[in-house]
């Protein structure tokens, strides 16, 4: 048996201590990241299980499977549940606080008890929103828009809204936390510039976190006494404004699409540099990128707002600004690119979903530029079209990027290899489940089928059944790598510190780490993805710990 | 740690007495008619306790220079908040090209 197998026996974060409590009150970031993983995915197969019951009633152009009103709670919780819950979580939750310490080489997060409460106040508010979703059911879509939400509606508003309240600060305490740490603990020798570009995107997301956030709080808090109480904000016959609510939600919520996308795309950036054996071309302008996007984000939100009675003078500005935050994204698909150019690029499981998110990503910002488009925007306002680009960008970009990492991370994260073969055939899957659900979206909007109806004209049938078909393969693809992830958590082969060949501090620990992440504290005494020019490829795919 | 900054409660105590006799003000300038003043008056003295609560409770002043930046960044964004909400409500009127429920 090599040292490296041995390895897999000593102490490690997940055998150091045992039994229930241990988990539940730990404060290690690893096995809260394991709490994270457990949690999101939870939230993920009730989203995903709305999601077949919209497709499954999309099926034929009669509504036969429910009645509208319940249609109505169906593409609501599916919203709230996977946006709230899944998305903004996800990776942040998992992956960054799992890699952020271990790849700046520290310990822990600054404050790990706070990240302890982080996840209790994301179960907490996720078991309100769920217990509002079973006790009543919320029909106003996962935006809450008032006056309906707030005088209108005779469902659950309130405890679904304070659930999401109650979520938002697991995400405030999150940012504040890697902001903090990637500040105060880096290695040394880990400068600025020295930081794994997956450790930059996930600063911005935290800055967005931390500005943006509280404003979805507040925003969700005057809703709620505007409902319970009729204190009038929103309400015209008292001097206020619904059209307010919009601008105060998407001040947050438009922003939010960059807390669920800067992660993804901090996870493309260390999949394409492992799997292309090259450093990030460009690696200043893609950690800027990160925080460009961030910052323009928030100057954007006016584009949910074009027909909303909001002045066009403001439409317009709104408008103009949202091309901007095309050019940081931009910068970084190029620089993917450039990075893949003359690099020694293998296909294993994680950069299937690495390409394809470029692909996927590429359609979903586009059509981003076309919704930002005054005139356009208003031909497809609330179509198909608008569904099918944020599923580009949240399907396409966050859960590729999810997946890719977590395929990628899975053997440091557990010790164990899973099969590369039914990796590759699930990435598979999810492409063109993707595609063929989402896809045919786009041409039903163009031709003007609306969203959140639960019937439409018989001409649509075809392209709604290729859809809910697409779903399923869809569905195929997600529920493979529950399979082969937990037959690897048994019977895979041990994983050793580097089954990639990969450059990074998380590498040259063990896997799983220690408790404490290094035997030794590391010190970071070269450039970051520190590959040589023209080495080869992990073409033989992970290679176990005896391999070596 | 070495770095925490020991505030002497001397400062405390004024700066409270400082935001109580503020609070006196305000009240005290309610019952004087000044017009649209008084607005300007209210508004001047909530933004002086304010910055004396972030200064001096919130050990603002005594930080790294990180911690005034992260805190002005913060009324930065409030500020993009409140200016773009108010270029939508400001220019609804204009050249009679406002929503048909404002004309
Ligand atoms: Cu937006």
């Amino acid at each position: 048996m090599s040292s490296e197998a041995m390895a897999a026996e000593r102490p490690n974060y997940l055998n150091a201590t045992t039994g229930l409590k241990s988990w539940l009150l730990t404060l290690d970031h690893k096995r809260i990241g394991i709490l994270y993983l457990l949690g999101v995915s939870a939230f993920f197969v009730l989203g995903g299980i709305f999601a077949m019951l919209i497709r499954l009633e999309l099926v034929t152009p009669a509504g036969d499977l429910v009645q509208p009103d319940a249609y109505n709670r169906l593409f609501t919780s599916h919203g709230v549940l996977m946006v709230f819950f899944f998305l903004i979580p996800a990776i942040p939750g998992v992956l960054g606080n799992f890699l952020i310490p271990i790849m700046i080489g520290t310990k822990d997060l600054a404050f790990p008890r706070l990240n302890l409460l982080s996840w209790y106040l994301f179960m907490a508010g996720g078991t309100m929103a769920l217990g509002g979703i079973i006790a009543g059911g919320v029909d106003t879509g996962w935006t809450f828009y008032t006056p309906y939400s707030s005088t209108y509606t005779m469902t659950a508003v309130i405890p679904v809204g304070l659930g999401v309240f109650v979520n938002g600060f697991s995400g405030i305490l999150t940012g504040l936390n890697f902001m903090v740490t990637i500040h105060r603990m880096r290695a040394p020798g880990m400068t600025w510039f020295r930081l794994p570009l997956f450790v930059w995107s996930h600063y911005a997301t935290s800055l967005i976190q931390v500005l943006g956030t509280p404003v979805l709080a507040i925003t969700l808090v005057l809703l709620v006494f505007e409902r319970a109480f009729h204190i009038g904000v929103f309400d015209p016959t008292r001097g206020g404004d619904p059209v307010f609510f919009q601008h105060l939600f998407w001040f947050y919520s438009h922003p939010a699409v960059y807390i669920m996308i800067l992660p993804s795309m901090a996870v493309i950036s260390e999949l394409i540099a492992a799997f292309a054996r090259k450093r990030i071309f460009g690696y200043h302008a893609v950690a800027f990128a990160s925080i460009g996007i961030a910052v323009l984000g928030f100057l954007v939100w006016g584009h949910h707002m074009f027909v909303s009675g909001q002045s066009v003078y403001a439409g317009t500005a709104f408008s103009l600004l949202t091309m901007l935050v095309a050019i940081p994204s931009a910068i970084k698909v190029f620089n993917w690119s450039f990075t893949l150019y003359q690099g020694s690029v293998s296909f294993q499981t994680p950069m299937l979903y690495a390409l394809g998110f470029i692909g996927l990503f590429m359609i979903g910002g586009l059509t981003g530029v076309f919704l930002g488009t005054l005139g356009f925007d208003v031909h497809v306002h609330d179509t198909y079209f608008v569904v099918a680009h944020f599923h580009y960008v949240m399907v396409g970009g966050t859960i590729m990027g999810y997946l890719g990492g977590l395929h990628y991370w899975w053997p440091k994260i557990t010790g164990k290899l899973y099969p590369e073969f039914w990796g590759k055939i699930s990435a598979l899957l999810v492409f063109v489940g993707f595609n063929l659900t989402f896809f045919p979206q786009f041409l039903l909007g163009y031709m003007g089928m609306p969203r959140r109806y639960h019937a439409y004209p018989e001409e649509w049938q075809v392209l709604n059944v290729l859809s809910s078909a697409g779903a399923s393969i869809l569905g195929l693809g997600f529920v493979l790598p529950v399979l082969y992830f937990a037959w690897s958590l048994k019977k895979g082969p041990l994983a050793g510190r580097n089954p990639w060949g990969a450059r990074g501090l998380e590498w040259e620990t063990d896997s799983p780490p220690p408790t404490l992440n290094f035997d030794e504290p590391p010190v970071m005494n070269h450039e970051v993805y520190p590959y040589a020019d023209g080495e080869p490829g992990s073409t033989s795919g992970m290679k176990p710990a005896s391999a070596h | 740690m070495s770095d925490i900054h020991v505030v002497p409660v001397k400062i405390y105590v004024a700066v409270f007495l400082t935001l109580m006799v503020l609070t006196a003000i305000t009240v005290a300038v309610a019952f004087v008619d000044l017009g649209a003043l008084n607005n300007v008056v209210m508004l001047g003295i909530a933004v002086a306790k304010a910055t004396l609560v972030v200064l001096f409770f919130m050990h603002v002043k005594y930080g790294t220079r990180l911690v005034p930046l992260v805190a002005a960044g913060g009324f930065f964004w409030l500020l993009i908040l409140f200016g773009f909400t108010l270029s939508d409500y400001l220019s609804r009127g204009w050249l009679g090209a406002g929503t048909p429920w404002m004309r």
